[in-house]
């Protein structure tokens, strides 16, 4: 069997939403280089609505893989919306991920609640500080 | 398919190949039986052991026939170590970029009471025979250091490293996978006590290895149960297998040189193009290493992503990534030459053989390039590189 789900495959060969947005009103950074992957990425939101995201990510297949397909998940969903994605539902999009590159999945998740954090902040709107956990981003790596 | 991992295995080579079907085609009687069948997979055998110790420069009651380079490095050591221990002599000195053979072997004897130091190596990947010298101390049983290193290709003096000690008297073992076939060996001339080989890396079968221990020494079983190999390793002879390493190791050795020169200049070509890639390293010394290696890391990017991407354009490769070791933590060897975490993340090696050709070096020239550009294309990491918000380490 491959290493990688067709769906992984076609995502990290054909990633949506590469780049990064100048005017973004959210941007989201976790992981970090000394564990081989960061996930940068950059919201659009008009009106509540997430109307364009981008990424840039530095990774394995599965990290890319795993941007793209985060981003094309809220691309066009109200930001409450948004704060609902879970690193499993990014999984099962993929067609599910090898046991050892779920933590990509998690740092999608992440890099995407960070970048609504971002856009809180920027806006003073109000959130509840525990549904951002203070980013274990890496928690893996730092376990180790 | 252009096929650069040959340091993860090789293609056998026609001739072993036919070897290998024939003899189990034909000579398939267990060596240990005594009618005439049996004893013809004997003397294949016998043959094959005295054909293998004039290559390595050895005597054939010197040869043990193994499942492979792991099962070599594991019974030298285990079996040094316990020699050791019967003389209150329970330190081992070697490297820290050994093969995991190696090193997880020395790493059960630690919790095992022994204690090892790890020579660190040198940033251009070598250890000098002083630093070896120095390590060795008064219950010193074993010292096991590579003759070349499979990631980064590094040739380590091996004949010094040997001399210092014998001048000790302390056994010396290295593991000599990644060299056989393709680098010159004498086991006596190099002052060698034992040595591993695996036929796998040398266009030979997958699962057959040898095992070379000095007359003198004392060698114990991993293996036990039958007589075999003189009581040292247990287990029917794979005998079809073991001819088709012998075969294939004689091809190598007597087109030796002819190989080198071919293969180096493809590398070196290797070499000179990748170089021009900005913030781009060689894992390395340029000049000790095997013909075939050649090892590099571009900054503001991850290996697996980039083997992925070489594997759509038809070009098998290698990183020594956390993502392709399924680990964590980066190649330990890269480590070991002191490349930084992120650095070492986008490492790429390409192992080189005779097979390869001048259009297979072109396509890599333009593939790898390439590729590196799209990633960094969209890495933050080469982003923040570009805007100064980090700096470059390479
Ligand atoms: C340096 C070195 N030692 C040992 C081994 C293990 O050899 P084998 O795969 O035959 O067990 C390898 C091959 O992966 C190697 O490159």
């Amino acid at each position: 069997m491959a290493l990688y789900s067709e769906k992984v495959m076609d995502h990290f060969l054909h990633p949506r939403n590469v780049g990064v947005i100048e005017d973004a009103d959210g941007v989201g950074e976790v992981g970090n280089a000394k564990c081989g992957d960061i996930m940068k990425i950059f919201l659009k939101i008009d009106g509540g609505i997430v109307t364009d995201a981008k990424f840039s990510t530095f990774g394995c297949g599965s990290a890319i893989a795993s941007s793209s397909m985060a981003t094309e998940m809220i691309k066009g969903q109200p930001v409450e919306k948004v704060m609902e994605l879970t690193n499993k539902a990014v999984v099962e999009a993929l067609d599910g991920l090898p046991a050892y590159k779920l933590h990509c999945s998690v740092l999608a998740e992440e890099a995407v609640k960070a970048a609504l954090k971002d856009y809180f902040d920027k806006n003073s709107i109000p959130y509840d500080p525990a549904q951002f956990p203070d980013a274990p981003s890496c928690a893996s790596c730092e376990m180790h | 398919m252009i096929y650069a991992d040959n340091a993860a295995t090789t293609k056998m080579s026609p001739r072993a190949l036919e070897e290998m079907c024939r003899t189990a085609g034909e000579i398939w009687g267990n060596p240990s039986s005594l009618y005439g069948l049996g004893q013809a997979a004997q003397e294949a055998l016998t043959d094959a052991r005295e054909r293998m110790a004039k290559i390595l420069g050895a005597e054939a009651k010197e040869i043990y026939f193994t499942s492979g380079g792991s099962e070599s490095d594991n019974q030298a050591i285990r079996s040094c170590a316990r020699l050791g221990a019967a003389k209150n002599r329970k330190h081992i000195v070697s490297t820290a970029f050994e093969h995991h053979a190696v090193l997880h072997t020395l790493k059960r004897l630690e919790k095992e009471g022994y204690e090892v130091t790890y020579l660190p190596v040198h940033e251009n990947g070598i250890v000098t025979p002083e630093e070896v010298a120095a390590a060795i101390r008064p219950d010193t049983c074993l010292v096991t250091i590579m003759f070349a290193n499979n990631e980064i290709g590094t040739i380590e003096p091996i004949g010094e490293i040997g001399a210092v000690c014998r001048a000790a008297k302390v056994p010396f073992h290295t593991d000599a996978v990644q060299a056989a076939g393709h680098v010159k060996i004498d086991v006596k001339e190099m002052n060698i006590d034992l040595l591993s080989l695996s036929a796998h890396k040398f266009h030979g079968p997958r699962g057959v290895g040898a095992l070379y221990c000095r007359t003198g020494l004392p060698l114990y079983p991993l293996i036990e149960g039958g007589a075999q190999e003189r009581n040292r390793r247990a287990g029917t002879e794979n005998v079809a297998g073991i001819r088709a390493m012998v075969t294939a190791l004689e091809e190598m050795t007597a087109n030796l040189d002819r190989n080198a020169a071919y293969v180096r200049s493809l590398r070196d070509r290797l070499i000179d193009g990748l170089s021009a890639i900005p913030h781009s390293a060689l894992n390395g010394d340029p000049e000790k290493r095997l013909p075939g290696n050649v090892n590099f890391c571009f900054e503001g990017i991850e290996g697996e992503s980039l083997l992925l991407l070489l594997d759509q354009a038809g070009i098998c490769a290698s990183s020594g990534s956390a993502c392709t070791s399924g680990s964590l933590d980066p190649s330990h060897v890269l480590l070991a030459i002191r490349r930084p975490h992120e650095v070492a993340h986008g490492s790429l090696r390409l192992t080189l053989s005779e097979e390869n050709t001048e259009e297979d070096v072109d396509t890599i020239l333009q593939e790898v390039p390439r590729i590196v550009t799209y990633l960094r294309g969209f890495s933050p990491i080469w982003q923040d590189l570009q805007s100064g918000r980090r700096q470059h380490l390479l």
